[in-house]
Parts: C-alpha cells; structure tokens; sequence
C-alpha cells in the first residue's frame, strides 16, 4: 500500500509540476511598463515554490516507500538530526525565501500604488456600476464637471451625474463605454463606484484594483504597445458580474488625437 | 492538578432517561459530539450536491438539470440555472462548507467527544451550556437552509458577503433581501454557538485534567482543540458584532457599512456615512483566524494518528508542535489584511500585512518538516485513517506553497479573485481539513460505534479521494494563472473561452470524487450497523480514549479516576512486550 502511495504521489507530484514548467496555461503578455517586474518576481517565487513542491512531495514518496512493508520485527529510526534540523532548516531556507521576496516585491508593489502618477500623466475618469464601466475624458477645458449622485440616470444617459447647464466644465466632459488611451503614455485613472463593489482588471496590463463605494481609488501605468484588450470586473457586484466588461484599445498617439477629434465633435 | 482531580471524580450529571434525554437533548459530550459530526455531514451533503451544480452549470450552461426546477421554479426555469441562482447556490455552499463543516467537525465534533476521554474528564466543564451550542449551531443552520426556501432565493453576495452589495437590500440584485438578512441572522447565531463552545472547551482543558495530566502530557488534539477554542473566542467575538451591524443596516435604517450617494437600481440610497472597508476589515479579523480554527483541528488529529501509524512519536514532540501551532494562531491575527491587497485600503498596509503572513509560513513549515521527518524511518501501518493522515501531508504542502503567491502584494494584483485562490483555499482549508476528518472518522469509528469500518472500502475511498482532489484543485491553479475570474456564472469573455474544456475536466473530475463520498456515507452507515465489533484499542495506540470501552460507558472511565504517568505517544519502549505503552501505564510496574 505505501508503494502504491508512493508512485502515485510521484505522478501527481510530476504531472502538476509539469503544466507549470511547460506554460500550457500562462499569463498573457505583459504590456505595461511595471509588468516586467511582477513577472520577473512571480518566476522567483514559482522556482522557490516549485522545488519546495517537489522536494517535499518526493521525500514524502520516498519515505513512505522506505517505511511500508513486512516491517513488523524492524525498529522504528529517527530522522538524521532530529528536528534540530527540520527547524533550521525552516527557519533559514524559508526565513531567507521570505526576506528576498519581501524586498524585491516592496519596489514592484512601490511602483504600481505608492510611486505618484508622473505628471504629464492623461487623467481619465472611470465609473463602475451594475454592469457597466464608463470612462470620463475632461474635453478641450481639462477640466472634469462636478458628479451630483442624484442627477444620475441611466435612461438619460447622464451615467456620472453630470450638470452641463450649471456646470461650465462639465459641458465638454466626453463619456463613453470603452477605455481608449494612447501607446507609451502614462495614464491616471481616478476610480469611484455608482453603486456596489467592483474591481477593474485587465491582465496584460498586470493590473487589478477595486472600485470602493465612497471612495475616490487612484490607479496610474503606461501601456507599452498597442492593441484591444479585456477589462472585466473581479469583485463580485450582483446578478450580472460574469457579463460586466469593457474593453481597452490602446492605439498610437496619432490614432488617439484622431479619435478624441471625432469625440468632441460628437 | 489535585483538586482539579477531584472535580473529576464526581460526574456533573446523573446517567439520562429515556430518549429525548438520552439522544436530543443530552448533556453528555459524547451525544453532543457526534451530534455535531451528523450536522457536519448534513451540511457538507448539501454542500457537495450544490457544488455539484455549480460545476455542472461551469461546464454546461445551457444544458438543464432534470427535477431543479422544482427546487426553484425563479432560479432554475427549466432546470436550467440563472446568473443570480448560481451566485445562490455558490454562496450557500461557501457557507455551508466554511461554518458548518470545517469550523463544525473537526473543532465541536471530534473536540467535543474526546476531548475530556483524553483529558482524563468525564464531560465538559458545562455540559447544560454544551448542549444549549449545539443546538443553538443547529438552529443557526436551519435559518441558513431556510434560504432556499425564501421568494427570491439565498443571497447572492458570496460566503463574504462583502458591503454594501450585502447591506443596501433587494435593489442591489435577488436574494439580497430576505435571503441576506437570514444569512447575516444565521450566522450570528453560529458564531453565539461557537462562542458558547470556546468557553467551554478552554474551561475544560484547564479545569478538568486527571491526575498527572500535565500540560505537556495533553495529546496533540487536545493542544490542538484548545488552541483552535482561543482562536474561536477571538475571532467570533468580531464577527458576532459585525452581523450585528449588517442586520441593523437592513433592519435599522443605519448606515455602518454604507457610503453616502449610492445609486443602486436608479434609485439614492437613503444611506450616509458608512464604510464599506469596514465590513471587510471586520470580516476578514475573523476569517483569516477562521482558516485556522478550520485547519489546525486537522494538524492535531494527522499528527495524532501518524505516531500510531508511524509506531513512533512525532518528530520534535509537543514542544515544537505546540510551539509552531501557538505561534501559527497568534500570527493569524496580525495577517487579515492580505485578503484586502487591491481592495482600495492604503498601499502601505498591504505591505505591513505582507509581512506576517509570509512568516507563517515558517511555523507551517516546521510542522510539515517534522511530518515527512516522522514519516522516515518509522514502521507505518497504513490503515486508511493512516492513509488519510499522510494524504493530509501532501495536500497541506500543496494549498500552503500557493500561499506564497498570494502572500505578496504584488504578485496578488494579478492572481487576486482568479480561479487561482479558490484552488489555494479549497486545497489548504477545504480538502486538507476535510482530509483531517476522514482520517479522524475512520480513527475514532471503532470507540466511538464500538464496531470497525471496512477498510477495502475506506481505501477504495481514499485512493479515488486523493487522486480526485488534485484532478478538481490543481487544474484551478493554472485557470488562475491565464486570470480566469472567480464568481462567474458563465465564461462570455474572449479570452475565457478557451479555459472552457478544463472546467470540463474539473466538474467530471468533481463528480467522480463526488460518488466516493457516497461510498464513504455508506460505509460509515453500514459500519455502523455491521461492522466488526472493535476492540478497546484497535490502533495500538497510547492515549487514554484506547484505555476504555468501544463505546466508552455514560461516565467514560467506569468509575474510575484515570491516573497518567506518561507522555501522550510513548512507542518504540524498550522491555515492553508491545511497541507501546499506554499513557496510564505506571512507570514502574506494579507488584504483585
């Protein structure tokens, strides 16, 4: 029976190691400017991981094949060093997997939520609500309009609750249903919810933050080549969660002036 | 411990009469305890089957469940399932598993039962307050079932129930009205249960001890069982508040968890002032320590049935056992906010949190060291609850290297929410705890039915179990990896489609490990009836539950007041005809 729990361990041991190793489901590729060192600190821990993994499952293996069988007559032995060395090893191996994680991951986190956006950032205005994401752009004034939560209508289309015949900046405000920003160009997104929880997520661009029911969550990165992307919701908001998605299109400078030209003359 | 003794030797209750007395609403422990342990089995039954759907609705959406349209006419037209039903059935099995099964069997079940017997006790310290949690826990589990019955079904809001989704009512989305106020009273009333439980069972470790019963001398479970109670009184004693609170936003007109200008469903909420993080705050203070209470039970009964299985005791002993299980719970408080990296709290807490919780990782790594150390060179006789008890090893190994990942903030920003949490969470806390309750039951059938279970059966159980969990849970890992979202209903996105076919493999995996559950179930029913009667110690092993009859009497020892000279797992003795010694062996033997 030990044998048999021993081959068995050591397939499935071997078999989950290798769907890893061999990237048959990976992350997509990274097109952001912090990417690479997520990435890069995702592999570290995938190798200290994995040859924990693996070490462990196979010692077990190893161990049950060594202690199973006619036994009986046989005295019982101690592992070499006892738990001294269990602790030690412990202590140091993870103590030390733990410190270079730490350090290194400090700076990768440092660079997506506590470095400030750079200052020639665009700022973009982004709304979540049951099941929608709706991007706000300040028009030619650079200047967002005030939100009023109960001029809100979605009938209207007025999905920010704006005030255009009071608010002077809020009349060139541009809304609309997908993210459109331009390629190498730092991006500032000021999150706020209409309703419930929600969480913006698009995976090339290893990004994923919340919005916050009466919060105002800033989020900052610089997409680093064009293309169409998915940007879906990950906090769970109610009935229609699995369907709340937007998309990102990311295009040349040239491509983005174009398309806000076309937008201010909508 | 003298006096202590004393109160042992003069039971708290007289023997019952008749069966309301005997087998409802008994005071004795051991009917307590296994009437936990059938309430767990009822609820992880329902648990399972409505994971079943869930997979099944994951791997064919469109394709109708015969006879679910009579369960819910609004939420499975047809049989086939809606958007708002699956997010019903999700959060219900959540629940269910989390409270009524991992925090249920392995603490107030198995706790309850042997506890005292490996104490030296005869019951609890309480036994009126005992049988007032058990049946305020059932009642608890009553209102939470009661959900499915409701108009509009069980809430939708998931075992978080994170705010204001949770709090605003019926606008925000079905089953957020009746359905949520009935979870949030549930289990309120769970966690006044396990409360209740706590108390008791951390009266009873102190107090209670037979002579020389010394606290290094308290069986791994035991250690186990206590530390798990201190946890528990903690951790509840916020949850409790925080139900509190949700109740009143709902039923009060306050605003604890709710902003000002929210517009759900077109319309302003009449609400202000609240913060939504503080539900989550509130909630995870008690569910981080929650995947604790949930797993370290587990830790004590696989490190208590691999000394029997080993013929050795562990290595490190009770010292490093207790140490690392003592510095694993006291960590658990400090480590809430990894489950809140992205949820919008300051960037600088999510690095404060990051830290503690990846020093966890050192105890945990401690035990598991010393686990696969146990293992060599030890002469193992692998009965299923020995099977179960190494199988525990692995899959604990497996669900805590996830951890890893999601214990830094960074690599979270990517893996937050994926399919790549619920493998790591099903793995350590669901499948390695439930690991620890199989190998518990087919430990403890034999004293507690004084019959054996069918092993050909139990390993026929095992072999599939274990196999099966890796086919379901691991493949999750590598979903989560290509970002593929928790929660969802269906897959309409472009990129998920492709992750299509293994959610195939996961549910048909899922269905097979599902059926030897059943020959679990009936195994443990037929054992019941017509397995072979046990012996008083069929394991060999030491601790005082095997110096008793299977069953034990009303009053555990006969009469008699247990005296223990020894340590909890003395094999391997030099001059004794067995391997063994029991812990109430005299050091010298008596004369004649």
């Amino acid at each position: 029976m030990g044998k048999l729990f021993a081959v068995v361990l050591t397939v499935i041991t071997l078999v989950s190691a290798s769907f890893f190793v061999l990237h048959t489901w990976w992350m997509p590729v990274d097109i952001s400017v912090h990417g690479p060192a997520l990435d890069k600190q995702f592999g570290e821990t995938l190798l200290g991981t994995g040859i924990g993994f693996i070490v462990a499952q196979l010692s077990l293996a190893f161990f049950v094949w060594q202690s199973s069988g006619r036994n009986e007559g046989r005295k019982t032995r101690q592992f070499p060093g006892g738990a001294r060395i269990m602790v030690t090893t412990a202590v140091i191996l993870v103590g030390f997997e733990i410190l270079a994680l730490s350090f290194v991951g400090q700076k990768a986190w440092a660079a997506v939520n506590l470095d400030p956006a750079p200052p020639n950032a665009l700022h973009i205005d982004v709304q979540a609500e049951q099941f929608a994401f709706y991007f706000r752009y300040a028009g030619p004034d650079g200047q967002f309009g005030g939100v009023h939560p109960d001029k809100i209508s979605d009938g209207d289309g007025n999905y920010f609750g704006l005030d255009p015949a009071n608010d002077v900046a809020a009349r060139d405000d541009i809304v609309v249903g997908s993210l459109t920003i331009p390629v190498n160009q730092p991006i500032l997104l000021s999150m706020h919810s209409k309703d419930v929880g929600h969480s913006f997520y698009v995976r090339e661009l290893r990004i994923q933050q919340d919005f916050v029911p009466g919060l105002m969550i800033p989020v900052h990165f610089t997409a680093t080549q064009t293309g169409k992307f998915e940007i879906v919701c990950t906090q769970l908001c109610g009935l229609g969660h699995y369907n709340m998605k937007a998309y990102l299109n990311v295009v040349t400078q040239e491509e983005y002036d174009q398309w806000l030209k076309s937008q201010i003359g909508q | 411990m003298h006096d202590t003794s004393k109160q042992t030797a003069e039971h708290h209750h007289s023997p019952p009469q008749g069966f309301l007395w005997t087998h409802v609403f008994s005071l004795d422990h051991k009917v307590i305890g296994k009437q936990y342990y059938f309430l767990s089995l009822a609820a992880v039954l329902i648990g399972m089957i409505l994971s079943w759907l869930v997979r099944f609705h994951l791997a064919w959406a469109s394709v109708a469940i015969p006879g679910l349209q009579h369960l819910s006419q609004v939420g499975a037209p047809g049989g086939i399932i809606t958007p708002e039903y699956y997010l019903s059935l999700l959060t219900l099995h959540g629940t269910l598993m989390v409270f009524f099964v991992l925090t249920t069997a392995p603490q107030a079940g198995f706790g309850n039962y042997f506890l005292p017997i490996q104490i030296g006790a005869e019951d609890m310290a309480f036994p009126r307050l005992n049988m007032l949690s058990f049946w305020v826990t059932f009642v608890g589990f009553v209102v939470l079932v009661s959900t499915l019955f409701v108009s509009d079904g069980p809430p939708i809001s998931g075992w978080t129930a994170y705010a204001p989704l949770s709090a605003i009512g019926s606008d925000a989305g079905p089953g957020l009205g009746t359905g949520q106020v009935l979870w949030v009273i549930s289990i309120g009333i769970f966690c006044i249960g396990s409360l209740l439980g706590a108390l008791n069972f951390i009266a009873t470790t102190l107090d209670l001890r037979a002579k020389g019963m010394t606290l290094a001398r308290m069986p791994y479970t035991t250690w186990a069982w206590f530390i798990t109670a201190v946890l528990g009184l903690l951790a509840f004693a916020v949850l409790l508040p925080a139900c509190v609170l949700l109740a009143l936003d709902h039923l009060g007109g306050t605003s604890f968890f709710i902003p000002g200008g929210l517009v759900v469903s077109d319309k302003l909420q009449p609400h202000s002032g609240g913060s939504t993080l503080l539900w989550q705050h509130m909630f995870w203070f008690f569910g981080h320590p929650e995947v604790y209470i949930a797993i370290i039970p587990g830790l004590g009964i696989t490190s208590h049935i691999l000394t029997a299985t080993a013929r050795k005791d562990l290595l490190g002993g009770t010292r490093v056992l207790v140490g690392c299980m003592v510095s694993i719970a006291f960590l658990s408080f400090m480590v809430w906010g990894h489950h809140m990296f992205i949820s919008g709290m300051n960037p600088f807490s999510s690095l404060v949190f990051s830290v503690p919780t990846l020093i966890i990782t050192i105890p945990a790594s401690i035990v598991t060291l010393n686990w696969i150390g146990t293992v060599f060179g030890a002469r193992l006789r692998l009965h299923t609850a020995g099977l179960f008890a190494i199988g525990f090893i692995s899959v604990f190994v497996t669900g805590g290297l996830s951890g890893f990942f999601l214990a830094q903030p960074s690599l979270d920003i990517y893996l937050h929410a994926t399919y790549f949490v619920v493998g790591h969470f099903h793995m350590v806390m669901g499948v390695a705890a439930i690991f620890g309750m199989f190998a518990g039951t087919y430990f403890w059938f034999p004293k507690m039915f004084g019959r054996m279970m069918s092993e050909p059966l139990g390993k026929l159980h095992f072999w599939v179990t274990f196999i099966g969990v890796y086919c379901i849970f691991m493949p999750m890992h590598y979903l989560g990896l290509a970002g593929n979202v928790r929660r969802y209903s269906a897959f309409v996105d472009d990129y998920l489609a492709p992750l299509i076919p293994v959610h195939k493999f996961i549910t048909i995996s899922a269905f097979v490990t599902g059926a030897a559950q059943l020959l679990f179930l009936f195994n443990l029913f037929w054992s019941m009836y017509r397995g072979k009667k046990a012996e008083e110690n069929p394991w060999q092993a030491t601790t005082l539950e095997w110096t008793i009859p299977s069953p034990p009497p009303f009053d555990n020892f006969g009469g008699r007041h247990p005296v223990v000279y020894r340590g909890p797992y003395e094999f391997g003795v030099e001059g004794t005809p067995d391997d063994f010694v029991m812990q109430d062996s005299p050091e010298q033997p008596a004369k004649s």
